[in-house]
Order: structure tokens, then C-alpha cells, then sequence
């Protein structure tokens, strides 16, 4: 049997999901023997001039992990489904968002205004900010256009499979590797992960949620065997797949969401929220307001509730007062 | 994209069938005024209403939305309105994070027999909403 073609690359991300991959260790070397590496820009130089080159549909396998935040992850994204048979989603950036998504409680101009002009570690003096085309004695110099909000891979391209988390692990990852270099492949949209959420699969003793108020986990000593929302530690386990293991939990840290939510929760925030409030233990407004403000994060139950999923969230990002 | 000044909001409210809903019979079989901003969406119970209703609401096209029923202690179901209370304070502040402002989701108990309140905080939301301007999240897609 011919090798299969295999494409790993990245968009808006930190390279996680890089790491997880080499972090299969010697299976990388099994991997090697049923797939030919044909993009791969943290392991052989190949360039953007190679992809184009090649036919349609050419790469059997793509891994594509990182959001979309600029023209060029963009164009990447197009051009590698068109080459690729199977696209898939790694990692939370490429599936929800992921924390670069996190941006898009601003927009770009806030973005700019901040990264280039006003932050304490910024030295210039001209004022200058990124601009797509810039003359310059030498010619025309060019930059990928930066977006005012972050997107995920399937609101851009057509996206086969997914496997969230960040990273993944590495378990997983080769499991999700083995089935697409299987013969049979899954249906279309299945996501290489568990299908309940965490708190289903948590084993953490639970004896009931009733709570009043919320905790830093920093700033108390806590149970280890008790769950974490029990002791008023805001955990995301409630709205978030599971699959991961439990690798946090067992380090004694809450969820922090990053396998997104699960097929029947559309929205993660929303569920959170949900979850979350249902345990405070008052019948009386304003004790429940005084106690939903001692969230660990003061004021900022957004961030914590879609923390690695807000440009997939039903609202996408936070509201631009001039939307057209 | 609907402006400020040509612009008639858009309330979605969704009442408790119980009690604020039957405060709205009573508001329109008494014969009392308001504003026919406001499109009613019947749920058995406040404690019924996910915050993703609310959400969606506003993906929507909503420019407010209302969610009323029982006064504590009157809930059909002992506690359903307690949970829609508890839900409050959090989602309000997530909304508010997102750009949505406190005003735009408000929670009010209104009892059977109260539809003159009823026809009032329909009013004054619609009033409110009026100031604020359109929330124009419906078709704000452009999102490059």
C-alpha cells in the first residue's frame, strides 16, 4: 500500500499542539512508517510555494491547529482543505477558539492600541501599528491583515474531525491516528474525544452542591478527594467534554474547560452559568448577588465560563458598538 | 443596521404561565395600555428559562429581554423561580462583559393579578430600550 500523506500545521496558536504530537514519542516513528510528513513547518522545511503546487485533495491527512485570526491563517486554511482529503481540527484553538480566542472581548483597533502604543513594555515612539501594505525605498512590504475578531476552523472551512483539548493528549492523539490511517473512517463531524461531560466521569466524592460563596483555590486548603465545586472552587467540569482523563483533577486543579463543550451543550458559558448558579445556597436576591460577585476572578465570569470557547459561543465575541 | 433614531425596539419576554403570563391576560382583558414592543414566549416557569434562551434571544434580534413570574414564595413548582433568581446576578454580568448592557435583561415578579405592573415594566423597558438604541447583534456577522 502507497503511504499516506500526512500535513501538520498551524494557525493562531502556541504550538501545544506540536509538543503533544512529538510527545507521542517513538510512535512518531510508527507514524513515520505509515505516513509521508509533507508539511510540517515545526519538524522539515517546506514552503507555502509547496502546498500550492500540489493537486487537489493530494494530502490524505491534514492536522490543522490554531484559530483563524489573520488573512494568512486564513488563506493557509482554504488552501490546505482544498489539497487535503481529511481536514481535521487539533487542539481547542482550531475547534472553539481556543485562549486566543479570548480576544475577541476586544476588537482590533483596542487590540493595536494596547500591543503597539500603550503597554508599559512599549517603546515606540513614531506610533507605528501594523498595516497591510507599506512603501518603503525598497518597494511595497506587505503584512496579513489582522481581524478584528478571531474565528474558529469550521467558520472558515469545512472541517471532517475534531479532536479538542489543550493539548490533547497524547493518548488520544494517537488513537485519532490510528483511525484515520485505519481503512474504515468515521462519520464525518465525529469528535476523538469522550461523549459525556467530565463531572460524569470525575470520581472526585460528591456528597452535594449547595454553597455560599466562592473560593480561590490558592486561598484554601482544599479536600482532595472532594469535588471542587462542592468547596466553592469554580470547576467547568459541569458543561465540559470529558476524554481528557482527568488530568487536571488528578493534579488537584479544576477544570478550566479546554475540551469545549459537549454534543448537547450549544453554548458553554450559558451551561456554566447554569451549573454554577444552581448551587448557591440562597432564596434571597441580595444575597445571592453578594455571593455570585465573590467569583474568584472578580467580575469576570465570561472569561472563566468560555474560557477556551468564545468565538465558538452563540454570541461569538463581545458586541461591536458600530456592527453592520 | 437599524439606527437610533428610526428604531422601535424589540422586548422578548418570557413569562411564567402561571403568573406573569396571566398578569399579561389580565393587562389586555382589563384593557390597559402598553407597548406592542414586547413578543411573549410562554414557559411553564421561570426556572425553565436556560440562559442559552436568553442568549438567543438576543442572537436573535432581541434588543431586551424581560423574564417574570411568580413573587418568591408563590412559585407553582415551591422553587423555580429561586433558580431563575440564583441565575440572575451571573448572567447579568456575563452579558454586560459581552457588550449587553444591565438594562437589556431584567428579571420581575409579577403576579396573576397584577397587570397594571406588568403593562408598566413593559412600558418602562421599552422606554429604556429606546434610550440605549439597538443592540444589532442580528447580522453583525461581518466578523473579519
Amino acid at each position: 500500500m502507497a503511504k499516506l500523506k500526512l500535513a501538520v500545521y498551524w494557525t493562531a496558536a502556541c504550538g501545544g499542539c506540536d509538543m503533544a504530537m512529538l510527545d507521542m514519542g517513538e510512535r512518531v516513528l510508527e507514524l513515520d512508517r505509515v505516513a509521508d510528513i509533507v508539511l510540517w513547518p515545526l519538524v522539515a522545511d517546506f514552503k507555502y510555494s509547496d502546498v500550492r503546487q500540489m493537486e487537489d485533495n493530494a494530502i490524505d491527512i491534514c492536522l490543522l491547529h490554531g484559530a483563524v485570526r489573520n488573512e494568512e491563517n486564513r488563506q493557509m486554511a482554504e488552501l490546505l482543505r482544498q489539497k487535503s482529503r481529511v481536514l481535521v481540527a487539533l487542539g481547542s484553538c482550531a475547534c472553539f477558539g481556543g485562549i486566543p480566542g479570548l480576544a475577541n472581548f476586544f476588537d482590533r483597533q483596542e487590540i493595536f492600541t494596547w500591543v503597539y502604543l500603550e503597554s508599559q513594555s512599549t517603546d515606540n515612539a513614531g506610533g507605528v501599528c501594523p498595516q497591510t501594505s507599506a512603501r518603503v525605498p525598497e518597494g511595497e512590504l506587505t503584512l496579513p491583515e489582522f481581524f478584528d475578531t478571531v474565528l474558529t476552523l469550521d467558520q472558515v472551512v469545512d472541517v471532517d474531525y475534531y479532536i479538542p483539548g489543550c493539548p490533547p493528549t497524547t493518548e488520544m492523539l494517537w488513537q485519532a491516528i490510528q483511525t484515520l490511517t485505519g481503512d474504515q473512517l468515521p462519520p464525518k463531524g465525529t469528535v476523538f474525544a469522550g461523549s459525556k461531560t467530565l463531572c460524569d466521569r470525575c470520581t472526585r466524592q460528591k456528597e452535594g452542591k449547595s454553597i455560599t460563596g466562592f473560593r480561590r483555590l490558592a486561598a484554601v486548603d482544599i479536600d482532595l478527594q472532594r469535588c471542587f465545586l462542592e468547596q466553592g472552587i469554580v470547576c467547568c467540569g459541569p458543561a465540559t467534554r470529558s476524554g481528557c482523563g482527568g488530568r487536571c483533577l488528578r493534579a488537584n486543579m479544576p477544570c478550566r474547560g479546554c475540551f469545549g463543550p459537549t454534543e448537547h451543550v450549544r453554548d458553554q458559558g450559558a451551561r456554566l452559568v447554569g451549573a454554577i448558579a444552581a448551587m448557591i445556597a440562597s432564596d434571597h436576591r441580595e444575597e445571592i448577588e453578594k455571593i455570585s460577585h465573590l467569583l474568584p476572578v472578580p467580575d469576570d465570569p465570561a472569561a472563566t465560563f468560555y474560557r477556551f470557547s468564545l468565538p465558538h459561543s452563540l454570541l461569538k465575541r463581545k458586541r461591536k458598538e458600530n456592527a453592520s | 443596521m437599524r439606527t437610533k433614531t428610526d428604531f422601535e425596539p424589540l422586548l422578548v419576554a418570557f413569562l411564567c404561565h402561571w403568573c406573569a403570563y396571566t398578569g399579561a391576560d389580565f393587562a389586555g382583558s382589563a384593557g390597559i395600555k402598553y407597548p406592542a414592543s414586547v413578543r411573549i414566549v410562554r414557559v411553564m416557569c421561570t426556572g425553565r428559562v436556560d440562559p442559552l434562551f436568553v442568549l438567543k434571544a438576543f442572537r436573535e434580534g432581541a434588543d431586551g429581554v424581560l423574564v417574570s413570574g411568580c413573587h418568591p414564595g408563590d412559585c407553582h413548582y415551591v422553587d423555580g423561580n429561586i433558580k431563575a433568581m440564583r441565575r440572575e446576578p451571573l448572567l447579568a454580568a456575563m452579558l454586560e462583559q459581552l457588550g449587553i448592557e444591565r438594562e437589556r435583561f431584567q428579571l420581575v415578579w409579577v403576579s396573576a393579578s397584577e397587570g397594571e405592573k406588568f403593562a408598566r415594566v413593559v412600558t418602562e423597558m421599552t422606554d429604556t430600550l429606546r434610550e440605549l438604541g439597538p443592540l444589532n447583534l442580528k447580522g453583525g456577522e461581518q466578523l473579519g
